[in-house]
């Protein structure tokens, strides 16, 4: 009985799908993890490691020499400091607003609300560099139908502060928000019209159902939508480059750390050895993603597993 | 009578007051639709049809006609070569990542153990594809020197390219596939989101469906093209609509864009620049989705 199972056609040909799924997945995990592996090994070598033939991996001489040099260069404590709060801040601004809209788009149906939604694909379709000037100029005279000029006498140049990420994560049109938009209307349309009811049968409001009732179901694409959001805040270099030009977030100071290094990192009169730049830049980028990939480890379980219930699908 | 009037005029109230209630809602995202999208959009169509100059009081605008997308097309020297390779890109490269995703997504919705890790892993790339890093990353002398020196990549696929065309395979196939396996970490990086997706999607099959061809006696492979395939069809015009947008989003053109606008400050030609892109992107939106309209299968 066991024999004629062990030999069964079924048996080999499911034992040789797990042999190939395992290399796949393992395969294809090697080479996502690859380039991170690689900087963390970087990142811990000795500059005299550098042109060592024996060292492939494991360093000879261990030093955070690169880290020290990597954090004096970018300032990252107070770059990691502005980044964080940028983020956090568009990221609960933006969950709320796309939340809003979501729900209204998707249970609180009014004259031309499927119109507006066709603007809401409209802000996906669109690539962002062709509304960049006007976006651009508006906020370096801001001046709100002229109501900035009424109160201040003048439009405010609101470029170098963080006020356009705020404005545009109030406004649900920060970065991506639109994707954001659709993923809360895809959720909320998911759920049971009879919950809705229910709760107004007891006597609750549109805007307390909502708060009390539709929000705490909502937690999957919330969840969902702040590790997005966060996330693709932090990379951000769209439109960080744009607006922020000399405020120190991560992003800006990553695009400029080619430059700076090659600044402010030379032994006197002597240019610096390229190979030692560009181990202090892999550093840097190691810098940049860490807190990300530390957020991510926390995170990692109640995300995949949240995505799964979160009615992307509709 | 009256309590029928009563009743009509009291629903018509409650609907009255959840489309008011709609209203307040979406007004956040009306009021910044306006502000940040739909008058700068419509100012940027205006900016390419004028010549722009900045001075002491701002900027004044002088309409000049079709002068910025005659000089986009014809004098530019950068313009055209840009445009046709972002979009040659993104055409190689969007079947590869939709089938690719979906192929992981099934993988990675089977059992077996060291699931969880294998799919914290693959959503790593969501995390970390970004355009700075990436750019960086290729500039990244260490890395360029540790690829040459493990010496892999190229001869590998130089030794599978043989072995395609011995077997027989067209060399277009050949060159498209093996281009495919040397632009892997690409590839991967980029189809995150779309695995997500087809993970959820995959996840509301019901299984009784399954099941049920199970006992009829499908295989594994007749199950995928039976059952998920037809089900995840709707995504499959998702994910291809979202990866066309998103590698659309930053690329060799939005960079020439970018730096005609405000490194040499020509807004007038890189507002025609944006528009004659955005036209681009919006013809092949339309053209995939007439292909797909056709083909795809909804449940209801």
């Amino acid at each position: 009985m066991i024999i004629s199972r062990l030999f069964s056609l079924e048996q080999w040909k499911s034992w040789l799908w797990s042999i190939v799924r395992f290399t796949l997945i393992a395969g294809l995990s090697f080479v996502i993890l690859f380039p991170i592996f690689q900087k963390i090994s970087t990142s811990i070598k000795d500059k005299s490691d550098l042109y060592s033939a024996v060292v492939v991996w494991v360093p000879q001489n261990f030093s955070f020499d690169n880290f020290r040099e990597a954090i004096r260069v970018m300032d990252y404590w107070a770059t990691l400091f502005n980044t964080f709060a940028l983020s956090a801040t568009t990221t609960i601004l933006t969950t709320l607003s796309c939340a809003l809209a979501g729900y209204g788009f998707a249970r609180l149906k009014f004259k031309g609300s499927n119109l507006l939604f066709a603007g809401v694909i409209l802000t996906i379709l669109v690539p962002p560099t062709t509304i960049l000037i006007p976006v651009y100029l508006n906020l370096k005279s801001f001046d709100l139908m002229g109501l900035m000029s009424l109160l201040a006498g003048k439009p405010v140049n609101l470029l170098n502060t963080y006020w356009p990420f705020i404005l545009t994560a109030l406004t649900a049109n920060s970065l991506k928000a639109g994707l954001y938009i659709f993923i809360f209307r895809q959720f909320f349309r998911g759920i049971p019209k009879e919950v809705e009811e229910a709760a107004y049968v007891d006597g609750a409001g549109i805007s307390r159902t909502f708060a009390r009732i539709m929000l705490p179901n909502a937690i999957p694409s919330i969840v969902t939508v702040l590790l997005f959001s966060f996330v693709w805040q932090w990379n951000d270099s769209f439109y960080t480059t744009t607006y922020l030009t000399s405020s120190k977030v991560m992003s800006t100071q990553l695009s400029s750390l080619p430059y700076n290094l090659a600044q402010q990192v030379s032994d006197g009169a002597s240019k610096a050895d390229p190979f030692y730049l560009s181990m202090i830049q892999d550093t840097g980028i190691l810098l940049a993603i860490l807190p990300l990939i530390i957020i991510y480890l926390f995170v990692q379980r109640y995300f995949v597993e949240s995505v799964e219930r979160t009615g992307i699908v509709g | 009578m009256k309590a029928l009037l009563r009743g009509k005029w009291g629903r018509r109230t409650y609907a009255q007051q959840k489309a008011a209630w709609g209203v307040i809602y979406v007004l956040p995202w009306l009021i910044g639709f306006v502000l940040f999208f739909f008058v700068p959009l419509l100012a940027s169509l205006r900016y390419s049809l004028s010549s722009i100059q900045a001075n002491a009081e701002g900027i004044t605008i002088q309409f000049t006609g079709l002068a910025n997308y005659i000089q986009a097309l014809t004098v530019n020297t950068s313009f055209n070569r840009a445009l046709i390779e972002s979009i040659t890109d993104v055409l190689v490269n969007v079947p590869l990542i939709v089938i690719f995703s979906l192929f992981l997504a099934v993988i990675l919705n089977q059992k077996f153990p060291g699931r969880a890790i294998a799919r914290s892993i693959f959503f790593l790339p969501v995390i970390l594809a970004s355009g700075v890093i990436m750019s960086l990353e290729s500039t990244s002398l260490i890395e360029a020197v540790n690829q040459s020196s493990t010496g892999g990549s190229a001869l590998g696929t130089f030794a599978l390219e043989n072995l395609m065309l011995d077997a027989g395979l067209s060399e277009w196939v050949v060159t498209y596939l093996s281009g495919a396996v040397d632009r892997i970490y690409q590839i991967v990086s980029q189809s995150g989101v779309q695995i997500l997706i087809f993970l959820a999607g995959i996840q509301t099959i019901s299984p009784q469906l399954y099941e049920a061809s199970k006992m009829e006696g499908a295989t594994g492979y007749e199950a995928f093209w039976k059952i998920t395939f037809p089900m995840v069809s709707p995504l499959i015009f998702v994910n291809v609509i979202y990866t066309i947008v998103d590698s659309f989003a930053n690329n060799a053109m939005t960079t020439l864009i970018r730096d005609t606008g405000f490194v040499k400050f020509d807004f007038g030609l890189s507002s025609a620049m944006a528009w004659v892109y955005f036209v681009a992107i919006a013809l092949i939106l339309v053209l995939v989705s007439l292909i797909f309209s056709k083909r795809v299968f909804y449940q209801d």
